[in-house]
């Protein structure tokens, strides 16, 4: 995986609520076996018209955003489905970088695992970030997101920062605790009401 | 120290904490053919092992056709996926229900039905509605592919301990046939909001839950995730010892195993939740989704709300409500009632097992599907479809122009050839009702099998309170 140290571009604004993973990828495009090649497809039924000719009211077809590496959302960014490919497709389009007030669970986790840093922020600092026009830069060890106007600072779990610096790959990290996975399934197979 | 009921299960499968995160052991993983390929793809690259193949197990049913089984697949990426988990699971010794095995189904209704999810235990799957499995007590997790790679490569999950969440429904429905557990779950989305649960683990709890059956619980725990929850859980009680028992996969010195759980499978009468909702049930009525999220939903007998009214002063939400409303072509303040629909999806993992099926047959006995709407049944599972068709429920559905089909979860999420038309309305008994789910440019009403079943004989969304169910 890539690791994470800094990154420096305009920030796409996408002004929706409840952004849900069957809008990121729709299901036609997760037939594919490989994680690669799915950015074309993002946002697909937002992105083109029937014809595979791009919509052009919307943000993504602004050439002003044509190589942001950030992108801007409302509440609840990538809800529903567990999808990874939603993932693989907004960094496959270039995207490194997700600031929004919140983030579905299950979609927060496949960011990490793939290199995308999601960053939360309040509500009011997220609409100054929708307001700025200049390049923003994100610096995850500092932790901060800085433009010529803004300087914020974010929160990560400290696990998720070191996997991200250091592109870690986290079943290598998972098997370095080979012993107390071992130890665990020992303890099970001598319980009497054992289900592993 | 008191605990809740997922304190206790995550302590017992707690392998290793470290750095602000637990690393818990899995005791079933549940694979199937969309979310798998590029995690044993990460295997083989790193000439890694399936660590439990014993624990884990697949099945087929994203994007598996529904119609006649002896055909070949026509869709050749479909097909490509398929066999890609066939291959898979031979290279890597994992027991596969493939097409054509009588016990192939939707993930979320095999695991019960063969006894694979077992109250205390921790169950994932690459699926967001992996939360079903809740409903016997276990705690289940939807995971994305980096992690159904690592669970295969370690049988263990990184996570952080999520809050807990205790929703309470009291009270006694006044018509249960009418007002059913999919009624529910869409009033706790309507209430709580789609983010509403995000970051927690709900614990279902109160009367109402007891009196529900286990087909009931797991609609209602499948849906957890659409309020945004981690899992859905419910205690194990007599009812779910009941439907276990003699199971293919259930433990073999089982009287024993439920004595075991009984005792150690409760939350401790003085454990404290970090939040907690209650929903009293008597006076909730059947539900319908006018809008482009589980939320967006209100009563049968209400109207299509205006934007402002839905949205509650929240500006974003009001947008949304605007967007919804032209996706769906609804004018606000027409009758639900006067909602007319072109299709009826009767299954998914939400709504496709036995109950379900038998309770929408009650409301199509004897009756014809309007002349204006396409209408199909989808079993959950093998099983389901032959222990319907052994109490004629077939007959009942393809009598009144119903299509009858072949398990696998279908017009749930179309990945196969059972879509909806650019523009079509759908009364569908599904789970997501996002714009393009069951198709682009297609538009999904969320609701009840009965509901579902009323729409396709009248053609139009109905107080099912005004039929008899008995």
């Amino acid at each position: 995986m890539e690791p994470f140290k800094k990154i420096k571009s305009i920030a796409t604004p996408l002004d929706k609520v409840n952004v849900d993973t069957d809008q990121i990828i729709p299901k036609q495009f997760l037939k594919l076996i490989q994680k690669t090649g799915f950015g074309q497809y993002l946002f697909y039924d937002w992105r083109y018209e029937k014809d595979f000719t791009q919509k052009r009211d919307f943000v993504l077809n602004n050439p002003k955003f044509k190589n942001s590496k950030i992108l801007l959302a409302r509440d609840n960014f990538g809800c529903g489905s567990s999808r990874e490919h939603a993932v693989w497709a907004l960094l496959d389009y270039g995207f490194r970088a997700i600031i929004s007030t919140s983030f579905a669970d299950i979609f927060y986790n496949n960011c990490f695992k793939n290199g995308v840093l999601p960053i939360k922020v309040s509500a009011k600092l997220l609409q100054q970030l929708f307001e700025a026009t200049s390049e923003i830069e994100i610096d995850l060890d500092k932790q901060t997101i800085t433009s010529d106007k803004l300087s914020i600072s974010f929160e990560i779990e400290p696990h998720w920062k070191k996997i991200l610096l250091e592109g870690l790959d986290d079943i290598a990290v998972t098997l370095q605790h080979e012993n107390s996975i071992s130890n665990y399934e020992k303890l099970q197979a001598e319980s009497k009401f054992k289900i592993s | 120290m008191s605990k809740t009921l997922f304190e206790k299960i995550w302590d017992s499968h707690l392998v290793k904490e470290e750095n602000g995160r637990s690393l818990l052991y899995v005791d079933r993983h549940l694979v199937h053919e969309v979310t798998s390929p590029q995690a044993f793809d990460g295997l083989r690259m790193n000439k890694r092992k399936v660590r439990r193949a014993d624990l884990t197990f697949a099945t087929m049913d994203h994007n598996v056709p529904t119609n006649d089984r002896s055909l070949p697949i026509v869709d050749q990426t479909s097909s490509i996926q398929i066999q890609t988990l066939e291959k898979n699971c031979k290279e890597f010794g994992i027991p596969l229900f493939d097409i054509h095995s009588p016990n192939q189904g939707i993930v979320h209704v095999i695991g019960p039905e063969l006894g694979i999810t077992l109250p205390g235990s921790t169950i994932v799957c690459g699926d967001s509605h992996t939360s079903t499995h809740g409903a016997f007590g276990a705690l289940a997790f939807g995971i994305g592919t980096s992690d159904v790679e690592h669970v295969l490569a370690t049988q263990c999950i990184w996570m952080q301990k999520s809050k807990t969440f205790e929703i309470k429904i009291d009270g006694k429905r006044k018509n249960p046939h009418a007002v059913t557990a999919k009624d529910i779950i869409l009033s706790i989305i309507k209430k709580i909001g789609t983010a509403g649960a995000n970051g927690t683990v709900i614990e279902y709890r109160g009367e109402t839950i007891s009196e529900l059956t286990m087909e009931q619980r797991m609609t209602i725990c499948n849906m957890s995730i659409e309020a945004g929850a981690r899992a859905g859980l419910i205690a194990p009680d007599e009812k779910t010892f009941q439907y276990l028992r003699g199971r293919r996969y259930a433990p073999q010195n089982y009287d024993e195993y439920v004595e075991y759980w009984k005792e150690n499978l409760k939350t401790d009468s003085n454990a404290k939740f970090d939040k907690s909702f209650t929903l009293v049930a008597d006076n909730i009525l059947p539900q319908v989704s006018w809008g482009t999220n589980p939320a967006m939903t209100v009563d049968v007998t209400g109207n299509v709300p205006f934007p402002e009214e839905y949205a509650n002063g929240n500006v974003e939400e009001e947008k949304a409500a605007v967007k919804a409303l032209q996706y769906m072509d609804l004018k606000p303040g027409i009758p639900v009632t006067d909602i007319y629909i072109d299709r009826v999806f009767i299954g998914s993992c939400t709504n496709s097992r036995l109950e379900d099926l038998i309770e929408a047959s009650k409301v199509v006995k004897g009756n014809k599907v309007s002349s204006k709407v396409r209408a199909m049944v989808v079993p959950g599972s093998q099983l389901v479809k032959k222990n319907a068709e052994e109490l004629g429920l077939d007959r009942i559905f393809k009598d009144a122009g119903f299509e009858w089909r072949e398990s696998g979860c279908s017009m749930c999420l179309g990945m196969n050839p059972d879509i909806l038309a650019a523009g079509e309305r759908c009364a569908s008994t599904s789970n997501r009702n996002f714009e393009g789910r069951q198709g682009a440019g297609g538009r999904t009403h969320l609701v009840s099998p009965v509901m579902a079943a009323a729409a396709a004989i009248w053609g139009h969304f109905v107080d099912v309170r005004e039929l008899d169910l008995n």
